[in-house]
């Protein structure tokens, strides 16, 4: 089938098997390197991508159901060299180890904040319980959501991304 | 240049690692291509035990897409047997391990055989074309049964399923003294069989491996923790000359042990690849990662602590079996050995007796796990010590001082013959304490009991120490490993005064990069972002063992040290000649060399550039200002930490809530703090999820029940608390840097805290022990009176050792 996807603002027409898993069109048809699969059952949260502006598991939707959306993955997050507030945030605040985890964490943080701009740390956990994480334990995941919380209110003085 | 004020180390530093990491700009191996790739996908057999009666691969062949199928006859002269690199005894006994089975399997997921083709897809969809008949074995998967007379065999050409025997005796050692005289004059002993579920590490990265063999080195990327020793031991296993294998560990999505193997499917990957011409590459999926990446643990440790009435213990009897499941794979019989140091902990008893049987299994192989040995070791005894506690009537932190080496009894040498150099329990106990709250918590716990509230507090403490910075080479000769423990490093000043750093030492999360660079630009007086680290490349980095045993810092950062050391040492000879004084007049000093007593000075960077250009140096001096250096420890380092929990149990449920965690971690001098903050976070994650979710589970047959993300609980943030962590700092005196080592601190120690606190819990209900994973199954039936280890272990349930009662009991 033919599809059409727009993802980090550039329009791809591709060809794709009907079986083809978005997170596998974004990998291996446009070359995609950050959103990555960590299982095969969508438990791990690493493959999250935004689709129309909502979190996806990007393993749990077809290439095809994305004809004509758009999709943001964490390479289209910054811009002009300027990164995401959230980015930056798990910059700040060691929200990273290994980093194999952390683009689905960012990805799905930012939808979070989307809902709740203001989330305390029960929120920021439950938010993210679909992302696994083996590396940092969470604690710092959680700081960096809340920091970039706080940097995203609007009338904050806090400067946002940068660095 | 000028110097920096003030100094890199200890300095909060962002890390350099992130930039690439949070803008999905990765290396992972997965994310990696040539021209002309071919995909690999795997057969694993679905069975414990069998031999294979047949295969038929002829209509796989044929599928769209595939170029190849292979079996383990097809490649059985090229894949040699996979390597143990530890034999522990003389007579240790070792099948034959081939990367894809020949005629026989032996733990359900092992490979049988492997599909090339042109796309991924299209190699998975050729596997269903491939028929195998099996006939069946008897399925070997209780170690207790494993060991008894008469026993089905998982090997049966080694006619047993030992694997070795391994004893330290103080006694015999000269190090202590007589376990058995202690247990005899003991006027308590506490007796348990303890149990280490088998754990899965789960890294987040799936394994992955790519090989290309058409240039004039055959190159190998691998989502791998070795790449040196990889390199050397696919050499070894397939006969490729080493000169001619080139390994990169390119961005690695963390390991914990898990990824320090040789795997079978490296081995076929390189081995494919040769035959074929053709670069190969294999992903896998992360259930068959579960299923036969090692796995950790698996332990049954039946234990005899003797003491006195005044709570003075007298000495420790150990008798382990551990699961090696079918295989031998790098270190598997080691893991346990490592343990044997530790079972004594920061205690200071005087006799000690720890005696291991390996055994052979139908299930995956285990072998290291974050902490690997140390925190099966710590759990025994830190269970014990409060078992002991509660026996006497007595507060188990309390208990625990009274037994611990005092911080003016350092240097210690322990009952197991090491010398801790240096260390302040009661300082990291003491702030643990103020930090948690320990005496209003205690009243509380007091208040709740005598109300008889459906939920329950418990507290629970865990002081340990352990064995970091793997290793002195002597020690591990000692131990019979078949490699040292040493690192390399070089430093390399380029003529614009940039300066790369080389490490042995391959990350996976760690931070090497930034906590490199805040080293070398403090010793050399460079900014910290003119440095740059490069590892994992066997090329760039040609020696090295390594990263594993928080033996990074200790050993690794030590090594580029040395490199440093070396490194001014020839531009102090350099910049004598141009300032034509002596080298004994120069001071160094923030990147400067200066004439004592003058303001004439010159920096690095201006001898990098003379260097470079070599216009006027010294005689016999070659144009370089580089250097390289190995380290080699004397001694281990000995971080130690008190940590503390409180949980709430729900009587009703069994169901266990933290409340409250507060660890002091002492590891020496600090780097940089964020990162050993991180470190212990992520640590503290992995001991707790043994204590209350993971564990691995297979059915009667040998089948892994818990084979993917959705059974195998690997905690999410709901599932663990917020941590309170602090430190205490007491440089190590073993290296030049005074740092101890943090990677495994965090799981080693909080696993008992957190079962020493469900089980305070409930003590009060005659609860004197629990299986881990502490699950509201679990916990609820030992607070109704039911066996505790109820709740999911299927047949090896406690898996006692013959005649000791696990209820323990007291003499
Ligand atoms: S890869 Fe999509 S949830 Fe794990
Ligand atoms: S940082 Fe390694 S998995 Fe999250």
């Amino acid at each position: 089938m033919r599809i059409t996807v727009t993802v980090d603002g550039t329009t791809y027409t591709d060809e794709v098997e009907p079986r083809k898993l978005l997170v596998h069109h974004l990998r291996e048809t446009i070359g995609k390197t950050g959103t990555v699969v960590g299982c095969d059952t969508s438990n791990c949260g690493s493959c999250t991508v935004h689709l129309n502006g909502q979190s996806v598991k990007s393993c749990s939707v077809l290439a095809v159901q994305a004809d004509g959306a758009e999709v943001t993955t964490i390479e289209g997050l910054a811009r002009d060299g300027v990164l995401h507030p959230v980015q930056q945030a798990f910059h700040d605040n060691h929200a990273l180890q290994c980093g194999f985890c952390t683009p689905g964490m960012i990805m799905q943080s930012i939808d979070l904040l989307a809902d709740d701009p203001d989330p305390d740390e029960d929120t920021v956990r439950h938010g993210l319980e679909g992302n696994l994480c083996r590396c940092t334990g969470y604690q710092n995941i959680v700081r960096a959501v809340q920091d970039a919380a706080q940097k995203l209110k609007p009338g904050s003085h806090q400067p946002v991304g940068g660095q | 240049m000028t110097a920096t004020a003030e100094p890199e180390v200890g300095k909060a530093r962002l890390r350099k690692e992130d930039a690439r990491l949070i803008t999905g700009r990765t290396r992972w191996t997965d994310n990696l291509s040539v021209p002309g790739l071919l995909h690999l996908a795997f057969l694993r057999s679905p069975v414990a035990h069998a031999k294979i009666t047949s295969i038929d691969v002829e209509e796989a062949r044929h599928r769209p897409g595939v170029i190849a199928v292979f079996t383990g006859r097809d490649l059985a002269e090229a894949q040699g047997s996979l390597p143990c690199a530890w034999p522990i005894t003389a007579d240790q006994k070792a099948p034959t391990a081939p990367s894809l089975a020949v005629d026989q399997v032996n733990f359900a997921g092992e490979a049988v055989a492997v599909v090339v083709a042109r796309g991924n897809a299209e190699a998975h969809d050729a596997l269903e074309a491939i028929e195998v008949e099996y006939e069946d074995l008897p399925v070997v998967l209780d170690m207790t049964a494993a060991v008894a007379d008469g026993a089905d065999l998982v090997h049966a050409d080694l006619g047993t399923n030992k694997s070795a025997h391994w004893v330290f005796d103080s006694a015999e050692a000269g190090t202590g003294g007589d376990v058995e005289q202690a247990i005899a004059d003991a006027e308590v002993l506490i007796e348990r069989t303890y149990r280490q579920q088998r754990l899965i590490p789960a890294f987040m990265e799936p394994r992955s491996v790519l090989v290309d063999p058409t240039g004039e080195q055959t190159t190998v990327w691998s989502a791998t923790q070795i790449p040196h020793i990889l390199r050397l031991m696919l050499a070894l296993t397939t006969g490729t000359p080493e000169h001619k294998l080139r390994v990169i560990a390119p961005d690695v999505g963390g390991g914990f042990g898990g990824k320090l193997q040789v795997t079978p499917e490296e081995v076929v990957s390189l081995v494919v690849a040769t035959r074929l011409g053709k670069p190969v590459k294999w992903t896998e999926t992360r259930s068959e990662s579960l299923l036969s990446a090692h796995h950790g643990r698996d332990q049954v440790q039946k234990l005899t602590l003797a003491a006195r009435r005044d709570g003075t213990v007298t000495g420790l009897k150990v008798d382990l079996l551990a699961d090696m499941g079918a295989y031998l794979r790098l270190v598997t019989p080691g893991v346990p050995i490592l343990g044997a140091f530790m079972f004594n902990a920061i205690y200071k008893f005087p006799a000690y007796r720890f005696a291991c049987t390996n055994v052979f299994t139908n299930k995956t192989p285990t072998d290291a796990y974050r902490g690997a040995g140390r925190p099966e070791a710590t759990f025994a005894i830190e269970r014990l010590m409060d078992e002991l506690a509660a026996e006497l009537g007595r507060d188990p932190i309390e208990l625990r001082e009274q037994n611990w080496i005092k911080h003016d009894e350092f240097p210690f040498t322990t009952v197991c013959g090491l010398e801790y150099d240096t260390g302040n329990y009661e300082a990291a106990t003491a702030k643990a304490k103020e930090m948690f709250g320990y005496d209003a918590l205690r009243a509380e716990q007091r208040e709740r009991r005598e109300r008889g509230d459906v939920v329950q507090l418990g507290i629970g403490t865990s002081t340990f120490t352990e064995m970091c910075g793997l290793a002195p080479s002597r020690v591990l000769g000692s131990l019979s490993y078949g490699a040292g423990g040493w690192e390399h490093a070089a430093i390399r000043v380029l003529p614009s005064g940039k300066v790369e750093v080389v490490t042995g030492s391959s990350a996976h999360g760690q931070g090497h990069e930034t906590a490199w660079s805040q080293i070398v630009a403090d010793q050399l007086g460079v900014p910290f972002e003119d440095v740059e680290v490069l590892h994992g490349d066997t090329q760039s980095s040609p020696k090295g063992l390594d990263t594993y045993g928080s033996r990074s810092l200790t050993v690794g950062a030590m090594a580029v040290l040395k490199a440093g050391e070396k490194v001014i040492r020839k531009a102090r000879r350099i910049a004598a000649h141009t300032m034509e004084c002596a080298e004994d007049d120069l001071e160094f000093s923030g990147g400067k060399f200066t004439v004592k007593g003058t303001e004439r000075s010159t920096g690095l960077t201006d001898v990098a550039l003379a260097v470079f250009a070599a216009h006027d140096l010294p005689d016999g001096v070659e144009p370089s200002l580089d250097s390289e250096a190995t380290f080699d420890p004397d001694n281990f380092s000995f971080p130690h930490g008190t940590h503390l929990c409180a949980v709430e149990v729900d009587t009703e449920t069994g169901f266990v809530k933290i409340r409250k965690y507060v660890c002091v971690d002492d590891v020496g001098v600090v780097v940089n703090p964020i990162i050993v903050e991180g470190q212990v976070h992520g640590g503290l994650a992995q001991g707790l999820a043994q204590a209350l979710y993971e564990e691995a589970v297979h059915d009667e047959s040998g089948t892994l029940t818990t084979g993917t993300l959705a059974d195998y609980l690997v905690p999410s943030a709901v599932d663990l608390p917020h941590f309170d962590t602090d430190r205490t700092e007491t440089p190590s005196t073993t290296n030049q840097l005074g740092v101890k080592g943090v990677g495994e601190a965090g799981t080693i120690a909080s696993t008992p805290a957190v079962v020493n606190a469900v089980v305070d819990a409930v003590r009060h209900y005659g609860v004197n022990d629990i299986q881990m994973p502490c699950t509201p199954m679990r916990v609820w039936t030992a607070i109704n009176g039911g066996p505790t280890d109820a709740g999911g272990l299927g047949g090896e349930a406690g898996g006692g050792l013959g005649s000791i009662d696990t209820s323990g009991g007291v003499a």
